[in-house]
């Protein structure tokens, strides 16, 4: 189906942040970030794009991830320098706090001019 | 390299494009979600608290039933003013017009309130019931800000609850109290909850 062979398309290559052309035959539609196309990072992305910064908790509710993964996806978007985690005391309560880069930004920018790009694509066929 | 390529082309397009659109709607769902954290300006709400504060304390000196009513007309126009500032400022630290579906959403429930306060307290002042205006204005206020932030933070709709509960009081507390009331709704009630939202979700 459609959806897995985005899936394929995903885990084919490797890179920095993973980019690949998705449409077939669309030389000049800009590459796929396959970072920020799994679907709980781009929704942490999405999150933060609208937000100065935001808590492990916050982010957690509103991705509505475990804490386990959540913490897997916000490490692989920090190795990429798409976000910053901040991390301080709260009383005694330790506190995470994540902000999105200007290169995540970016990336989320870029991310949507595809997605647009691939809808252009195909509606003009 | 697998590529979409080897796949039937018949199925392909349909598929990558309904794929888009839905990546697409989850990013917006997701900002809009995320977005109720930004629609109310905390900082906003403190600074317009103070100057209820400030206009209430000058409105009270005042002997002249006109004169008390001008000043309390022009502090809710100056403190809109700010708080529709604070909220375009905080809007554009967030990134702009991915904002706008949660302010639209606010303003869209907040305005009607609003704008039936201005409307009854023409009518009022007309009927020579200005001593009923304090409690028409925070009820309605509240009932704006319970409308608007019904799909924000939780914190939104308390605050317009209490502002209606205030108006409640001043609407059967005996005339001499609405100026007291009003300062404590719009003044403290506002300083306190914006104070809040600042603190745990952002200025």
């Amino acid at each position: 189906m459609a959806k897995q062979s985005v899936v394929a398309s995903e885990h084919a290559g490797r890179g920095r942040a993973g980019k690949a052309s998705l449409v077939p035959g669309s030389k000049g539609l800009p590459e796929l970030d396959r970072l920020i196309h799994e679907r709980m990072r781009l929704g942490i992305v999405s999150a933060l794009a609208v937000n100065p910064s935001l808590s492990f908790n916050d982010l957690k509710r509103l991705v509505k991830a475990t804490d386990g993964n959540l913490s897997v996806h916000t490490r692989k978007l920090e190795e990429a320098q798409y976000i910053t985690c901040t991390k301080s005391f709260q009383g005694r309560m330790p506190k995470t706090e994540y902000q999105l880069t200007a290169p995540g930004r970016r990336a989320l920018q870029r991310y949507l001019s595809h997605m647009e790009a691939i809808i252009q694509a195909m509606r003009g066929r | 390299m697998a590529s979409l390529h080897q796949l039937p082309p018949t199925r392909q397009p349909v598929g990558l494009h309904h794929h888009a659109m839905d990546n697409l709607r989850y990013i917006r769902e997701t900002m809009e979600r995320a977005g109720e954290f930004t629609a109310v300006p905390g900082w906003g709400g403190v600074a317009m608290g103070c100057i209820a504060v400030a206009g209430g304390f000058l409105a009270g000196r005042q002997r002249h039933p006109e004169l008390w009513l001008a000043i309390w007309i022009a502090t809710a126009a100056l403190g809109l003013c700010i708080g529709l500032l604070a909220m375009l400022r905080k809007a554009r630290a967030a990134g702009d017009e991915l904002f706008a579906a949660p302010g639209r959403r606010f303003a869209l429930g907040f305005a009607p309130p609003l704008a039936a306060a201005v409307l009854l307290t023409v009518v009022l002042v007309r009927a020579g019931l200005p001593a009923a205006l304090p409690g028409l204005w925070l009820l309605l206020y509240g009932a704006g800000v319970v409308t608007g932030g019904a799909y924000s933070v939780r914190v939104v709709p308390v605050m317009g609850l209490c502002f209606m509960a205030t108006g409640v009081v001043a609407l059967f507390a005996p005339s001499g109290w609405g100026n007291w009331l009003l300062i404590a709704g719009f003044g403290g009630g506002q300083i306190l909850f914006g104070a809040w939202i600042a603190r745990r979700y952002g200025g």
